[in-house]
Formats: C-alpha cells, structure tokens, sequence
C-alpha cells in the first residue's frame, strides 16, 4: 500500500482506539482525581460492560440494532451499579486508604474476572453491530492531468467504526458539560479540591464518592459496549486496555479532561501508526518510555496541575 | 523403605497415606516405631510367600489406568479444551464400554493449564507425583508442550500430545514425549503447497501468529512453496493476544495472488472479518488453516466474503458426501451434528478439525498398553517402545479421521489432509492428499535416546 492511504488507514484505527480510550481513561482518571483510589479493578468494568452487551443483546433478539440499543442502555447502569455496590462493601469499609485500596481493587480485578469465567465461560462471544458498511475511501495522486482522484486498494473503514468515534465526541463532550455545568459536577469538584472541607459545607461525600466510582465504571462499561461489535466479549479482554489507561492518564494528568483525551488520542493514534509501520511490541514499548519520561521531566502530566 | 513396607503389606486396601497417620497418632517413640517396622516387614515378607498374595495382585491390576488429562479450560485455548474434553470423555466411554485396557477401566484426571506453558509445566508435574497418573496426555497450545515436555522427560512420564507443532518431529523434545494421533504442521504445509501454487497463484502472502506454532508455518510453507515455484512475498507476523488487525494488512503487497492465513486465540474471529472488511469487494483468493475460523460458526455475520475461500481442515468439519461410517460414528460418539456443532446447541461450534486427535491418541495408548502388557508406572518405557513399534494405523472406529502412518522415529504420525472449499456457506471437501504427500526426511531417531 501506498505511504498515504496507509498513513490514513493507521489514523483510521488508532482513531478508533483513542476513542474507546479516552472514555476508559476519563473513568480512571475521574476515580482517582476525587476519591484518590488507583482502580487496578478497572479494566474488568470494561469487560463487564462487553460481557452484559453480549447478555443483552442474545437476550432481545430480533434485529441486532434493538439488542445494541438495550445494551448501551443498560449495560453501563448496571456495571456502574456493581461499580456502587463494590465500594459500599470493600472501599468505604478501608477508609479509601490510598495502599489498601490498591490492594483491595486488585483483589476486585480477580473476583470479578473469575466470577465471569465461571457464569460466562472463556469463550470470545460477538455481538452483531447495529449497522456495518464497508466504506471505501478515495485518495488523490498527481496524474498527467494534475490532481485525481482514485480509490486505493484496501482503503476502507466501517461505518460502525465512524459511528464508535462520533460517539466517544458526544460522550466526552456530555462528561464535560456535566463536570463543569451541574450542580452534581460542582460536588464532584468541591470534593476533588478538598474533601474535608467539602464536608464541612455539608457536601454527602460518601454518596459523591460511590457515584463517582459508578461513573468510572459505567464510562468503562460504554467503551466495552461500543467495541464489543468490533471485537468480542472475553473474560480477559480488560488487560491492556487497563495498562493504556493509565499510560494515558499519567501522561495527561490525573484527573484533567483535557489531558486524558489528548493523552487517548497520542496513544491510540501512535499505536496504530507504529504498529503498521513497525511492530506493535515497539508501540507498547514507546508508550511505556513516554510515562517514564514524563514522569521524570512533568510528574503531573501534560495538562495536570501541581499538587499543592 | 516405609513404603515398600506398605507397599507389599498384608492389606493392600490401605493406602499409605492411612498407614502413616495411624502411626502419627500413636505418636511412638523412636524405638516403638522401629519394632512396628522390623513387625511389619516380617509380616510382608511372609504374606509374599503365602499363596493368597496372588490374590492381591489381582486388586492391584484391576484398579483404573489413570491418564493425566492436559486442558486448556481457561486462556486463549479454551474453546479448544471444551472440545478436546468433549472428545476426550467420549473416546474413554467407548473405551470402557469395550472392556478398557488390559480389562482395566480407564480413568482421566483433568487438570486445567490455562493455556500458559509455565502452568503447564505444574500440571504434568502434579499428575505424574501427586494423582499418581500413568500417562500425561492432550494439550494443543505449541507453547504449552514446550513448557510441559521437559518436565515430563525429567520424570519419566509419557507425555502424549495432540497440539500438531513440529516440535516433537524436529527434535526439541524427549524420548518420553509422542504425538501419535494428529499430523504436524511441517507435514500439513507441505501438502498444501502445490495445491495453492497450481490452483490459486503463485504469490503468497502470509499472516501467522507470532508464537512457534506460526514461525512452524511460515518457515516449512515458505520453503515448499519455493520449492514449487511459487513464492512468498509478505510474511506478517500477528501476536496471539491482539485484538485489532486491520492495522496489519496494509502491509499485504498489492501484487498478492493468494493470501495464506492462519490464526489462533479468542480474536480469531474480529481477524476474519477485519480481513474482509479491509478487501471489500477486490480481493485475492484466500487460502486459510481452519484454526482461524475453529469453533466459530461460519454463517457468523462479516464471514460472507469467505464464499468461494479454501480452508485446510485436519478433518472436515461438515459431513461430505463420502462420509464414512466411521466418522458417521465418532460424529455421534462425541456429540457433533453434521454442520460440525453440539448436539445440543447449533451455535456451539466443534474445534472438528484438531480433536479427533484427542480420540485417536487415546486409541493408540490402548493399543500400545495392550501390546506392551502395561501393568503399571514401572512398564512406562515399555509402553513407549511399544507404540515407537506402530506404523501403519488403518482408517476405523478408532481412527475415524482416515488411515495414518506412524514413524516410530519421530514420534510423529503421518496421515491424509483435507483442503475444503466454502461453497454455499458450507465447507465441502475440494482436495484430498496421499499420506506420502505429507512425508519429509526424518530429523531425530528418539529410539536412540536412553529411558
């Protein structure tokens, strides 16, 4: 394939990649911007979420797009319930103690996966996407006759890929709307700056706390469910989402939206264009030698702000 | 010398294990413990000489064989252990529904290896010291032999193996590791080659998992390929765990005849269709190993563009219109419909082409046992060079895949491959190899390597 349709190809998938990111890591980075929990457990939301998608949508039936819509809209709520539930029962219990909470998502990341395998099974389930065109992308090349266009060989996408990117814009953009326009996403950032204070002024930051960890995990939960069409429900389907994620939110800074979708998009984009022209290992590599050297050179991320 | 003591005593129903707790109870002192020895030896040596000990000899060989049961339940192989469990359970019922080995029931001791060769290592390990197993058997996973082979010279266990690798033929193991029941892919490659060099073109393109099972396939395809005059002008290499591809294929040259592809792991099937969504409607012709598309249901949506494909199957996963009853047989022992799915769920999807491999092996060791009047872990080696001793392996209930030739060398079997065509959304038989197409020059006598 020709440098530009291949530069394009890669942009195409890495694209489709950040997306999915960029909700993972907003939920991560969320999580531990107000509650200052790492949630190891995190990545396994994600699966949840594909996993239900999965439930769901054998469970509607009929045409696949009704079994997609019940999925996106009841897969998230639910997962962020579990999400709720796991921090009543483990989280409050050990005071959001910032070591014992590793400890104790790690312990949540492997009772969640075996619990899947053992309702689930090990198997890869798909789940039809809604809609699926091929879309075949034109590109220009000089010619005698200067500027034509032509349609090279391979170039193509999908249309529920486009959809998968458009829809990560809106959600993002509704996060956003929320943290900064709503009275719940001034409690959330009341409790983020301070949480005694916050207390003080009679903001309930236990139930901000356990609905924002239910949020990280339901914005877990969408990404599972919109790249459960194009890939497949497996129980250990969260790993490397989970380790992008926090290369992405450490290069972005803790709980800064802006820096997670810029650290999404360089991550996602770079990994699908190194992985094309080189070798995917050497994409893992490069992002992990990005996190160290932010870490040496910016400790709090790129759009992160200095902790007092 | 305790166990030798227990070993022979005059009550062979009691384990060893009761026997030591008993004398943990009493607690004795040093000197009591010696005399209940010196008693307990006198009493064996006696009970040798008197006629009824024939009698416990007896118990002793009517207990079950016991076959450690190598699984891929969890992991990136697991659709593949469901199946090779299914074919496993159902090769040992018709076994001892016929009287089992040497009149012995046979027993199997499952053990799952998360398709992970270090745990692999711990499973073969456990079977030969702790279930007190006679064989290890099964596993698929290249990399989980190699993990587990070692481990099983060291302690002298025969190690069976259904994975089709080539790394019993070539050497890299031991003298204790057999893969008697299911072709390697040096053999299957080489077979394939002229039939995708004279019917479908002679630039090949290849996408293979990065892990020895596809290094096996780009190397030996490679090179019988060339030796046919075609040639290979792309070899992509895909990690076994990745999920997203269509970032690979724009590495496909444009002057590609043929694409070869061959995929392991959950994401098999997001591999498929991301192929075929990355050629659209202008592809090439496409020649795949079924370990693509194993257990996954070819009427899956995005698979369409298969239509008119070729697959290597190592055994066809649709009844053919030459079905034999044979296979008509196996079919309904294991529990397969005729489109290659469970019985009980039509989307269940066999793994048809690899696990005959499970019933076949399990065959060969009641052969071989039998030849060998195996009676126990001490006739261990002799059993190996009883089943080294086969060669010809007719087509029959026990080998329902077709006739084999076993090279006693190698530790390898040989046998026919089937090439299908996806021909209205269902793979029908296109090409069917001589056993003599599959046979390359021999690369290590085991015979030669002491027990």
């Amino acid at each position: 394939m020709e440098l530009g349709p291949y530069l394009i190809l890669g942009l195409l998938e890495g694209l489709v990649t950040a997306a999915v990111l960029s909700l993972m890591a907003l939920g991560l980075s969320l999580v531990f911007g107000v509650m200052r929990v790492v949630n190891v457990a995190h990545g396994e939301f994600f699966m949840v979420g594909a996993v239900l998608a999965w439930w769901i949508a054998s469970a509607v039936g009929g045409h696949p797009a009704l079994g997609f819509i019940a999925a996106l809209l009841l897969a998230p709520p639910l997962t962020a319930g579990l999400a709720m539930l796991a921090d009543q029962l483990v989280l409050k219990r050990i005071g959001y103690d910032p070591e014992r909470t590793i400890v104790a998502t790690i312990g949540l990341l492997y009772v969640i996966q075996q619990v899947t395998l053992m309702t689930y099974g090990p198997d890869a389930r798909p789940v039809e996407a809604p809609f699926n065109h091929r879309l075949s992308i034109p590109f220009v090349e000089w010619t005698e006759s200067g500027l034509a266009m032509y349609w090279p060989w391979g170039l193509g996408t999908t249309s529920y890929k486009l959809a998968v990117i458009a829809a990560a814009v809106i959600l993002l953009t509704a996060i956003w709307l929320l943290m900064t326009r709503t009275r719940y996403g001034l409690l959330m950032r009341a409790t983020q700056l301070d949480r005694e204070t916050a207390q003080a002024f009679a903001i309930p930051v236990g139930r901000v706390y356990a609905s924002v960890f239910g949020l990280g995990a339901g914005l877990a939960a969408l990404g599972g469910v919109l790249i459960v069409p194009i890939q497949q429900a497996h129980y250990l389907m969260g790993h490397d989402p989970l380790l992008l994620s926090f290369i992405v939110v450490i290069i972005g800074g803790l709980g800064s939206l802006p820096g997670t979708v810029v650290a999404a998009l360089l991550i996602g984009v770079s990994d699908g264009m190194i992985s094309v022209f080189f070798s995917p290992t050497l994409a893992k590599i490069i992002a992990t030698l990005a996190v160290a050297f932010v870490l040496i050179f910016r400790p709090q991320g790129l759009f992160g702000k200095r902790a007092l | 010398m305790k166990k030798t003591v227990h070993d022979t005593s005059a009550d062979p129903a009691r384990n060893n294990k009761t026997g030591d707790s008993v004398i943990d109870a009493a607690k004795p002192s040093r000197r009591a413990a010696i005399k209940t020895l010196a008693a307990t030896t006198a009493l064996a040596a006696a009970a040798s000489t008197m006629p009824l000990f024939g009698r416990y000899g007896q118990v002793q060989s009517s207990e079950p064989i016991k076959i450690g049961f190598q699984v891929h339940r969890t992991g990136i192989g697991a659709a593949y252990g469901r199946w090779y469990d299914r074919t496993t359970k159902a090769a040992v019922k018709k076994i001892n529904d016929e009287g089992g080995i040497n009149g012995r029931p046979v027993e199997i001791v499952a053990e799952d290896d998360g398709t992970d060769p270090k745990r692999g290592a711990e499973v073969v390990e456990k079977m030969a010291t702790q279930h007190g197993c006679d064989i290890a058997f099964g596993t698929l996973f290249s990399h989980v032999v190699i993990g587990s082979a070692p481990r099983a010279g060291e302690l002298k266990i025969p190690y069976f193996v259904v994975s089709e690798g080539h790394h019993v033929a070539s050497g890299m193991l031991n003298r204790y590791t057999l893969q008697p029941g299911i072709t390697d892919v040096k053999s299957q490659v080489q077979a394939m080659a002229p039939f995708v060099n004279s019917t479908l073109g002679k630039k090949v393109t290849m996408i293979y998992p990065d892990f020895a099972f596809g290094h096996d396939h780009r190397d030996y395809f490679s090179a019988a390929v060339e030796a046919q005059g075609g040639e290979v002008v792309a070899k992509i290499a895909i990690p076994p765990t990745e999920s997203s591809f269509t970032k690979y294929f724009p590495k496909i040259p444009r002057n590609t005849d043929v694409i070869y592809h061959v995929m392991v792991g959950p994401a098999v099937l997001t591999f498929v269709k991301e192929m075929g969504e990355f050629f659209g409607n202008s592809r090439p012709e496409i020649f795949g190993f079924i370990d693509s598309l194993e257990a996954v249901d070819l009427a899956s949506p995005g698979l369409e563009f298969l239509e008119g494909t070729y697959f290597w199957e190592g055994n066809p996963r649709y009844a053919q219109a030459n079905q034999s009853d044979y296979d008509k047989a196996y079919r309904a022992a294991v529990g397969v419909d005729a489109n290659g799915a469970s019985l009980s769920d039509s989307k269940d999807v066999a793994t048809y082409a690899h696990m005959f491999g499970c019933w076949e092996t399990l065959h060969i060791v009641k052969a071989g046992m039998e030849a060998s009047g195996y009676a126990g872990a001490g006739d261990r080696a002799k059993l190996i060079e009883a089943v080294e001793s086969m060669t010809s392996m007719p087509h029959s209930f026990a080998h329902p895949q077709g006739a084999k030739e076993f090279n006693g060398k190698t530790h390898q079997t040989f046998g026919h491959q089937y090439i299908t065509k996806v021909t209205n959304g269902k793979l029908m038989l296109a090409h069917t190899t001589s056993i003599e197409d599959t046979y390359y020059p021999d690369e290590v006598d085991y015979t030669t390597q002491s027990f």
